[in-house]
């Protein structure tokens, strides 16, 4: 995925993260997707501290760039930058030229000569990221591109099953609802997978893509068989466009057929773990008490660890820029 | 124009087979073949040893690009109507004057009013003016009803029906097939089974009305068993590949490559090894190059966003001739797909090396190793998904209709 490092290494060991970008889960090692959740776990613990502020990226420009709508994963981003002590600067759709018809290449050109040091970027189009880090000189990190990657939320969804779990390897992870057009789905698949979890789709036919086993997951249509003896269930987000007929007949026949209720969850593990990316649809793929159940939902806990997570790829992504040792 | 030209000391390649020494053309025409007498006037082409090959006749293309199709030894072009290009009788017209003398434009008529998939346009009146056949364009008739009225009604007026099979249901907004790559990736996939559907259903009516018909592009498994079917209880069907459907597969759009983005979408690999028994076995009648030429404003954008198609004209002979390399087809038989069957499915001249022909000839120096380049072509784009491919084999020498214009 992204070019060998071209920073000094003696070459002794292997490198602990060798990427330019972080454009997605596929082209990582599983080795160094633990290395990012290891960095993570410092800035956990500084997040929950009452100074929540670390200066190493202070003079670093961080351009949030999102051509699609965004308010956690932008928050998420922001707050991480500038715990850092990052500049940090948002540029949204709805005020940029994209709108007047600027391509998207010439966008990343525009982006690169005002020497930002970090580019986050989220687009509606699979693929618009990797066009984008093509172009640029400054690392570029995906913050959800189409259907393709979304990586952090793969990273911090990884964290926060590690943390609660004390492993990954060998759980049967479901990941449940609509996997067809979910980036979250694929970084999970791919990031699970690498790290040892047995990861099981689970929705509607019209939702599971016919291929989605060649990624080295089993599919499952009934709800229920999926979620029996499961370690962690992932629910995923129904966009609301998609319940009107054209893939599932109705929000309440899909609530009924693959919605989480407390009385389907006594089929997974009697410790499963339940997240959600968000925003949640309560009531239609998540009920409400499931939601809020603080003994098995870990969904507030996710939105905790993205920042972790993000201000650990922003850490390790710049270190050769700011000239660490070994970078 | 000479009054006569000799092409010596080769290899003609003749429906007949290959025979050792020249080609001799006088008024635009091939009068002998074989061990020829030089008259006294006659300016003379050693060949060195080369084939001596007719003209590729090159069917379905979507640009007049005369430098691509010169370099690439077409010299006939049968072009597809396009929106806003070439669907009224006045500029079909004006395509079939467009190429000459260089390379002669056949253009196929509009189907339907605008390409639009519901009213017939004037199919015979667009004939008259130069139309060698009719085409529904990029996209499929969607409507049963109107399929069925267009191939009677080009059927009694003898044209052949070029149709774009791809069923539009299946396919809705999809820019890729499905399978592990677009799972991975992340795009919009629609089933192989889109262009089946719509092959049998366009199979079933050339049944019901007798007319003929031509699918541009045969790429799957499936549409090719329908079509080897329908050819064995007699229909009049035939069907066309290009070289990209022949030597890659949807594996090749990792990494989000535009290039490899088109229409018909790449298969897997089953698929493409189904084409190529069928390239040998004889139900795939002949190989386009799919010319659709398309600047970096059209490709250097996120993967759905692209347009689809590839420049293929000059590439086309040098990829095909790797199909003889590997000793799926013989010579005569490449030639046949690339020249002799586009002309007599579509009533052309040219096509083959006989006496009386016109003398659209090539010199193919089918051993010459060269490399694909993107930014090095003479099309109008260099949108190839071969690009940095070795390739062996092109053209040292195009004549058109007598004249040497390469």
């Amino acid at each position: 995925m992204s070019s060998p490092p071209t920073r000094p290494n003696d070459g002794r060991e292997a490198h602990p993260f060798p990427h330019r970008h972080l454009t997605g889960i596929s082209g990582l090692q599983p080795h160094e997707i633990a290395f990012l959740l290891d960095e993570a776990e410092q800035w956990v613990q500084l997040n929950r501290g009452t100074a929540k502020h670390d200066d190493r990226l202070a003079g670093l420009t961080l351009i949030n760039a999102f051509f699609e709508n965004s308010t956690r994963t932008l928050l998420s981003f922001e707050i991480a930058g500038k715990r850092l002590g990052a500049d940090v600067v948002n540029m949204a759709v709805a005020q940029s030229s994209v709108k007047k018809g600027e391509t998207l290449i010439d966008t990343a050109i525009t982006l690169n000569a005002m020497r930002a040091d970090m580019i986050v970027i989220r687009h509606e189009a699979s693929g618009a990221v990797q066009l984008i880090a093509d172009k640029v000189d400054c690392p570029v990190l995906n913050a959800g591109d189409g259907r393709h990657e979304h990586p952090t939320q793969a990273l911090l969804d990884a964290l926060t099953i590690r943390r609660r779990k004390g492993r990954i390897d060998g759980l049967i992870v479901a990941i449940c609802g609509d996997v067809l057009h979910s980036r979250v789905a694929r970084s999970n698949i791919l990031s699970l997978t690498a790290l040892g979890a047995e990861v099981r789709v689970v929705g509607p036919p019209t939702l599971l893509p016919p291929a989605i086993e060649r990624m080295g997951v089993t599919r499952f249509t009934d709800f229920d068989a999926g979620l029996d003896g499961a370690d962690v269930v992932m629910m995923l987000r129904l966009q609301r466009e998609r319940m009107a007929g054209g893939f599932v007949p109705s929000p309440r026949e899909y609530h009924a057929l693959y919605g989480l209720t407390h009385e389907r969850l006594k089929r997974a593990a009697p410790d499963a773990l339940v997240m959600h990316p968000g925003p949640m649809n309560r009531g239609v793929e998540i009920a409400s008490d499931v939601a809020d159940d603080l003994e098995r939902s870990a969904i507030t806990e996710q939105v905790e660890m993205g920042v972790a997570v993000r201000m650990a790829c922003l850490d390790v992504l710049t270190r050769a820029r700011r000239g660490v040792m070994g970078w | 124009m000479v009054s006569a030209l000799a092409i010596t000391n080769g290899r003609v390649v003749t429906p007949g087979g290959l025979i050792d020494g020249g080609v001799l053309v006088r008024d635009g025409r091939i009068a002998a073949i074989g061990a020829i007498d030089l008259p006294a006037d006659v300016e003379t082409i050693d060949a060195k040893g080369k084939l001596i090959a007719p003209g590729l006749i090159d069917v379905g293309v979507f640009a007049i690009d005369r430098p691509a199709f010169v370099v690439g030894g077409i010299t006939r072009a049968v072009l597809m109507p396009d929106k806003g290009q070439i669907e009224t009788v006045a500029l079909v017209q004006h395509a079939a004057a467009s190429g000459k003398p260089k390379v002669w434009v056949h253009p196929l008529a509009a189907a339907t009013r605008g390409l639009e998939g519901h009213e017939l346009a004037e199919i015979g009146l667009m004939a008259r003016e130069g139309a060698c056949g009719v085409a529904t364009g990029r996209g499929w008739i969607a409507d049963s009803g109107v399929m069925y009225r267009l191939l009677a009604y080009a059927g009694a007026l003898r044209l052949r029906t070029v149709s774009h099979a791809e069923d539009g249901g299946l396919a809705g907004q999809a820019v890729m097939t499905d399978g592990e790559t677009a799972t991975r990736l992340g795009l919009a996939a629609a089933l192989a089974e889109a262009e089946a559907l719509a092959v049998a259903r366009d199979l079933l009516l050339v049944e019901a009305t007798g007319a003929p018909i031509h699918f541009r592009q045969i790429t799957t498994a499936r549409s090719i068993a329908l079509v080897r079917a329908a050819k064995s209880k007699g229909l009049p069907v035939s069907c066309g590949i290009t070289p990209a459907h022949l030597f890659l597969a949807d594996s090749a759009v990792t990494g989000f490559r535009t290039f490899a983005r088109l229409s018909p979408p790449l298969r897997d690999e089953s698929d493409r090894q189904a084409c190529l028994a069928a390239v040998a076995d004889g139900t795939i009648d002949l190989i386009c190059s799919g010319h659709d030429p398309q600047g970096p404003e059209a490709k250097r954008l996120p993967f759905a966003d692209a347009e689809a198609g590839m420049a293929g004209a000059e590439t086309l002979l040098a990829l095909c001739l790797g199909l003889v390399r590997d000793g799926l087809i013989g010579v005569e038989r490449l030639f046949d797909l690339l020249s002799g069957a586009p002309a007599r499915l579509f009533g052309l001249p040219g096509g083959a090396i006989e006496v009386g022909a016109e003398a659209d000839l090539l010199v193919v120096d089918s051993e010459a190793p060269w490399r694909i380049q993107s930014d090095k072509m003479a099309a109008s784009a260099g949108n190839t998904p071969f690009d940095g491919l070795p390739v062996q084999g092109r053209v040292a020498r195009t004549i058109k209709g007598g004249m040497p214009i390469l």
